[in-house]
């Protein structure tokens, strides 16, 4: 579960925010929507223990991550969170496999290959798992991200715009995918996003102004 | 885990790997050429000349002089009288006194003829037959019997001088009574004799043949003094090339080398003090070459950190994205580090393997020419561990740079600004 009580943040002069409570229970999905510059990728980062608050408590699993050493929130964040972003990201040299391997291994020092092909297949990837990520489609990258992201079954599942750069039907697909993944893991799910399609798609909404 | 993800990383951009190796092996190679052949140089140098303290010999360059008599390598300056030298040999100074008369070639091989001295000296035995007592009798080095496979009971005809395609001396064979144990040495290069067998043998040639058509067929031109033209009693008349020295009293090899100039024709020349110089000159060469190997080091070092370098632009995500996943700061600054590392490590393997072969053509030639011979398989492990070091070095200094921007890098904004 993920919680935050009077978080405020501030980029220096003139851009500051302060982000409205948020309480999102395991398996429950909470999407964050509003316009550009209003401090979603913002919020975002903050939860996912990227950027520190100014002020206010994040309480992920009832540890608040703003006081944590540098260390032990790399490792917390390698835990207990996972992250998808708008745009996938993966280390160019590994493979699609090695890179599900590697999440489980900076976060627990185990490579678990046999989860992770399980965790791959679950997500109709398994004809792909020894190729690069760059050899694979947007949504197929899509895909091996959340993979990535629930290789560790973190408590929060933080997805940054997951559906931007899809069309209807992958868009929607990726939605539910996530929802139900969630629930299986017992994940915090929290998407942020402008996405009206996903507007629809989720009930419990937070509107950023 | 970290150190496979640089390995693969490495590999995932091979031009500028490849790149790298090759600078670093090429300076890895050539410093390791340079560091065995000063080595075993100095080495093969100071061996041959051990107990040898001065070397008597004709005028002229001192240093011709003892890379003719002590390693074989120039044509000598020239010859001076038995019997003059004789006098110094006695002299109650000298301990040991090694006459050298050069005389004829067999394939290249020279044929000298000296006492039995010659081969006490250089520790050599001999470990089939007997060594030379009379004339036209004679010993082979080590080697002389292996690349001519040459055996104790063997005859043979000698050419004429030192060039290989002299004229051959048809007259008299020689018989070879012994072959000699290896010792690394020039002896192992060598057919040794008498010294009266070198004179007799030019003593009938010289019958037979003209005085002009001789000197056409010398390999050298310090032989103009050389006894055919000279009509005195053979005895007396006698020539040989040098005589090598080792004193008893210590002051000889100080005050000979001026005194024998002033009283005869003839020059002491020092081993020591001639080879030092050589080194000298050797060394400027060395030094370039040093300097230019170091030279390609910096450029493999400059090479790796602008890969490096260049890649941190697209691979922000990358390090955003393990910081993500739970790396710390550190892992990523030991990830850019390793693989500078592992650059280095290959190239410096690969330049040790390199540079080895090298040595094994620049041996092959050598021994063809100088009749020297190098181990590429030999580890000066100082130097080169010291040079390995460096490449150490020069890695982590290429990474410093870029690992230290991984491990500052800000994850928020990087990913912010995808």
């Amino acid at each position: 579960m993920i919680a935050t009580k009077n978080i405020t943040f501030s980029y220096g002069k003139g851009t500051s925010f302060a982000f409205p409570d948020i309480s999102c229970s395991d398996g429950d999905t909470i999407l964050i929507a509003g316009g550009s510059g209003k401090g979603k990728t913002t919020l975002l980062h903050l939860l996912g223990g990227l950027l520190r608050p100014q002020a206010g408590e994040i309480l992920v699993n009832n540890t608040d991550i703003g006081i944590l050493s540098e260390k032990k929130l790399d490792h917390f964040r390698g835990e207990h969170i996972g992250l998808v972003l708008q745009q996938s990201h993966f280390i160019a040299s590994l493979s699609v496999l090695e890179n599900v391997e590697l999440a489980s291994w900076l976060a627990s020092g185990k490579k678990r290959t046999e989860k992770a092909k399980l965790l791959l297949q679950h997500l109709d990837l398994e004809n792909h798992i020894y190729k690069l990520p760059s050899q694979l489609s947007i949504g197929q990258q899509q895909r091996v991200s959340i993979a990535r992201a629930l290789i560790n079954e973190p408590k929060v599942l933080l997805a940054d715009e997951p559906t931007s750069s899809l069309d209807d039907e992958n868009a929607f697909k990726v939605a539910d995918l996530l929802d139900n993944l969630a629930k299986e893991y017992r994940s915090a799910l929290v998407i942020v996003t402008h996405d009206s399609r996903l507007k629809q798609r989720f009930t419990n909404q937070i509107t950023l102004s | 885990m970290i150190t496979k993800l640089a390995w693969k990383n490495t590999w995932f951009k091979p031009l500028n790997t490849t790149l790298s190796i090759i600078l670093l092996t090429a300076s890895v190679a050539i410093i390791t050429v340079l560091i065995l052949l000063q080595k075993q140089f100095e080495e093969k140098f100071s061996s041959n000349a051990d107990g040898i303290d001065l070397v008597l010999g004709a005028q002229g360059s001192p240093l011709q002089l003892i890379l003719s008599s002590v390693y074989q390598v120039d044509a000598p300056t020239g010859n001076i009288d038995y019997q003059e030298a004789k006098k110094w040999m006695l002299n109650p100074f000298v301990k040991t006194a090694i006459p050298l008369a050069f005389g004829d070639n067999y394939h290249g091989f020279k044929i000298v003829g000296t006492t039995t001295d010659y081969i006490e000296k250089y520790e050599a035995k001999v470990v089939s037959g007997k060594a030379f007592e009379k004339d036209f009798e004679v010993v082979v080095g080590s080697e002389v019997a292996k690349k001519l496979n040459l055996k104790t009971g063997d005859k043979f005809f000698g050419s004429h001088g030192d060039a290989e395609e002299g004229e051959v001396h048809e007259e008299h064979a020689y018989h070879i009574v012994g072959v000699l144990s290896e010792t690394g040495k020039v002896i192992d290069n060598l057919i040794l004799s008498n010294i009266q067998s070198v004179w007799a043998m030019h003593d009938s040639h010289e019958h037979g043949e003209a005085e002009v058509h001789d000197h056409d067929h010398e390999g050298h031109d310090h032989d103009h003094d050389h006894h055919h033209d000279e009509v005195v009693i053979r005895e007396e008349g006698k020539e040989i090339t040098a005589v090598l020295l080792k004193f008893r009293n210590k002051m000889g090899i100080v005050t000979w080398p001026r005194m024998i100039p002033q009283n005869t024709k003839m020059q002491a020349a020092s081993p020591a003090i001639e080879i030092n110089r050589l080194f000298t000159l050797f060394g400027v060469g060395l030094q370039a070459l040093q300097y230019l190997a170091y030279g390609i080091m910096l450029i493999s070092g400059i090479s790796i950190f602008i890969a490096l370098y260049n890649t941190l632009k697209e691979r922000k995500y990358e390090f955003a994205l393990l910081r993500v996943n739970g790396a710390t700061r550190f892992q990523l600054l030991y990830l850019v580090v390793i693989e500078s590392l592992i650059l280095c490590v290959l190239g410096y393997l690969f330049g040790t393997i390199v540079g080895r072969i090298a040595l094994m053509f620049i041996s092959g030639s050598a021994e063809e020419e100088f009749k020297m011979a190098f181990n590429p398989f030999e580890f000066v492990w100082e130097k080169e561990g010291f040079l390995f070091l460096l490449t150490i070095f020069v890695g982590v200094l290429a990474a410093v740079i870029p690992a230290v921007k991984a491990y500052k890098l800000n994850i928020s904004k990087t990913l912010a600004n995808a």
